[in-house]
């Protein structure tokens, strides 16, 4: 047996299957007392308002982070390929952020757009935006997918980049011959075939925008105002680790399992087939 | 390669046991505690001291994060069987561990059946209050308890001529108009805390229930009231005064603090705890008040409830460790200790001979507005409303109260109907609790 495979078995598929176990039972938080509850747990968080709430946050916070990111990854990939002079410089400057620990990124989003302290919420009230994120669900909500593709973008820059450079020059040139102009070229020759390269991303994007952009959440606004950035990810945190509800909070784990497996077999499965190879 | 995964974990086995085995040279007791920063020098101080007055014990302080990472850290080692002797837990986690029947030993039957000094006589009601039984037993041992205070900015009073911070919040709205309508600075009140200090805190100071059977004191079946008290008039009165610059919310926790620094807000509302932070990051002349009452409420003020933190003892120690954690309860408690923390922090002290030794040092006449919260929750004699808090799930309750109160002062909800919602969700919460503490 590999030894990769040792290390999934044992900090994957071994919780895992706790987790699953654990949405059946309810139990105290010291584990005193465990009961079989069947489906309760599931029932319970099926039937909470707050629940869908965050999931309706969930959907369209990973929509704006994975196509925020990638979108303006891919941009900067297609300037910084063409820069000649000081090509490495730009380059480094542009996947710096990827460096940046997610709390970190969060804190300093949160520096620039504190209300009272913030640099630009006070250039914004300049201009006439009263920008509290403490109260305003809209704009906490789009304090975080900022600081959340922000942090992303890099990573989406490097993949873009390398695809980029490793395109056959030949079919540009030819291209570009026949006076095909650089927004033409992109569309019918370098966008169709960086798309492996976008599938790829567009699934490692969710995952991010589903699982690791906790950090930035939690230091941006911890979930709040009113639940406004509270993901899936996030309520489960809440629940089971601040609330120690580990029935609800494992059941709710379970059911983001599924949703993001069955986001994944979506993407392979219909978006896949758009992919040329 | 399993061979040699198995040979390195038995040696890391065969190393730590070693290692603890020659650390035991007497007894150890482990102190899990959330005091990050100069608290938390003072946490490894006051156990260095300890561990100088004797030699047959060694109080180890670790520090685990944050208070609800510290909750849930310990409960997982009490799970694997690898808990702590002593764990600071938050006051909203009272509940939930007074439910853990069988995890916790309370502290007055370990000061009972160990060899020391133990009045509980001695402690102050309004703090220990929050800890104790209805049998008037204490579970755990207070050690950094606070109250909310107001705090006010001198020199932004002075300009709007306001002469002094008014006791009733009828005379506070008077005076925060002149503050706005004087231009003197934009925003006349904010508030940390926000629960804790115009829910929680209201409720108590003004008589009025927060939840039944005496605010769960009586009861796992106690339910939240304050949608139906003379609560939901103070909210609806917080969001008028939003409308012309007397309060401004400013967040949960105490992220309206920097409010209150730069000079946006001449009052603010928060810890006593706060003190020494403020006196650093306030670059002005700054006064603490007590927080007002509701003259249309109540004729006299109750005393203030607290916040904070106790510490609760594991179940499952031998008789060294017992005897041990109730010799380190001791010296805590004791005049000298307890003022000196009190002093440094601005936390309360726990008991009346620690604030009458502080007095008699000078303390609160070389720091004027210190005593300000020690007399508040000494004030009368706590009521079935100023006990303090025992509801259960009381950590998401907060936060459900904090969503809903955000939900009313951006004005997406009514104060009633904000307020009726955070009942509902969070009775929700206390019947889940009820049902798994049968």
């Amino acid at each position: 047996m590999a030894p990769q495979l040792g290390i999934v078995l044992v900090f994957f598929f071994w919780p895992a299957l706790q987790a699953i176990e654990q949405a059946f039972y309810v139990e105290d938080a010291f584990g005193l007392s465990r009961e079989f509850a069947g489906l309760a747990n599931f029932e319970a968080v099926l039937s909470d308002a707050t629940y869908y709430q965050a999931l309706g946050t969930t959907l369209v916070f990973s929509l704006a982070v994975a196509l925020g990111a990638m979108s303006i990854a891919l941009l900067l990939a297609v300037m910084a390929d063409r820069v000649i002079r000081g090509a490495r410089v730009y380059r480094t400057l542009l996947v710096w952020p990827y460096a940046v620990a997610p709390a970190v990124a969060g804190v300093l989003w949160l520096f620039l757009f504190d209300p009272t302290l913030g640099l630009i919420s006070s250039l914004l009230g300049n201009v006439g935006i009263d920008w509290d994120h403490k109260l305003n669900g809209a704009q906490a909500l789009a304090l975080v997918i900022m600081a959340s593709v922000w942090k992303q973008m890099s990573y989406n820059f490097v993949f873009f980049l390398a695809a980029l450079q490793a395109l056959p020059k030949s079919l540009l040139e030819a291209a570009a011959i026949d006076r095909a102009g650089p927004w033409r070229r992109f569309w019918t020759i370098i966008f169709p075939l960086l798309s492996p390269t976008s599938f790829f991303l567009l699934v490692m994007n969710s995952v991010y925008a589903f699982f690791e952009t906790f950090g930035t959440i939690d230091t941006v606004t911890s979930g709040g105002p009113g639940g406004a950035t509270t993901t899936l990810v996030y309520k489960v945190y809440q629940d089971g680790f601040v609330g120690q509800d580990m029935g609800s909070s494992a059941a709710q784990s379970v059911l983001l399992m599924a949703l993001v497996g069955g986001l994944t077999w979506f993407q392979f499965r219909y978006v896949e087939r758009k992919v040329q190879y | 390669m399993q061979r040699a995964f198995l040979l390195t974990s038995l040696g890391i086995t065969l190393a730590l046991g070693s290692y603890a085995s020659s650390a035991q040279a007497n007894t150890e007791i482990t102190w899990w505690h959330a005091m990050g920063g100069a608290l938390g020098d003072k946490v490894e101080q006051i156990a260095a001291d300890f561990n100088a007055s004797q030699d047959t014990y060694t109080v180890k302080p670790v520090f685990k994060g944050n208070y609800s990472e510290t909750m849930t850290s310990a409960i997982a080692a009490f799970r694997a069987d690898k808990g702590p002797d002593i764990v600071q837990i938050y006051e909203v986690g009272t509940a939930t561990m007074m439910g853990a029947k069988g995890a916790i030993v309370p502290v007055y039957k370990l000061m009972e059946s160990a060899d020391v000094d133990f009045d509980p006589q001695a402690y102050l009601p309004a703090v220990t209050g929050y800890y104790t039984d209805p049998d008037g037993n204490m579970l755990s041992l207070p050690f950094n308890s606070s109250t909310p205070v107001t705090y006010y900015n001198r020199k932004l009073l002075e300009q709007a001529g306001v002469e002094e911070v008014p006791r009733t919040w009828q005379a506070l709205g008077d005076a925060l108009e002149k503050v706005v309508d004087s231009g003197a600075a934009s925003c006349g009140l904010t508030t940390t805390w926000p629960s804790w200090v115009m829910l929680e805190n209201y409720s108590a100071i003004n008589d009025v229930p927060f939840a039944s059977q005496a605010n769960g004191f009586e009861g796992t079946d106690a339910r939240l009231q304050f949608n139906s008290t003379p609560a939901v008039d103070h909210i609806e009165r917080l969001t008028q005064w939003q409308e012309d610059g007397r309060f401004a919310y400013g967040g949960r926790f105490d992220d309206a603090a920097p409010k209150f620094y730069s000079g946006e807000c001449a009052l603010m509302m928060g810890s006593s705890a706060s003190y020494a932070n403020i006196k650093e990051n306030a670059d002005f002349d700054f006064g603490v008040a007590p927080l007002p009452y509701d003259a249309d409420v109540v004729e006299k003020p109750n005393n203030s409830i607290i916040g904070g933190a106790s510490l609760w003892v594991f179940d499952g120690l031998d008789d060294t460790h017992q005897q041990g954690v109730a010799e380190f309860f001791e010296y805590l408690s004791s005049p000298e200790v307890q003022a000196d923390w009190h002093q440094y922090s601005g936390y309360l002290p726990i008991t009346q001979a620690a604030a009458d030794l502080t007095r008699k040092q000078g303390f609160y006449a070389d720091h004027p507005g210190t005593d300000v919260a020690i007399k508040q929750i000494t004030d009368g004699e706590p009521t079935e409303n100023s006990k303090g808090l025992r509801l259960g799930n009381m950590v998401q309750i907060r936060d459900v109260i904090n969503g809903e109160l955000e939900e009313i002062f951006s004005g997406d909800a009514g104060a009633q109907e904000g307020l009726d919602e955070a009942v509902s969700r969070g009775n929700g919460l206390l019947e889940k609790f009820e049902s798994a503490h049968q």
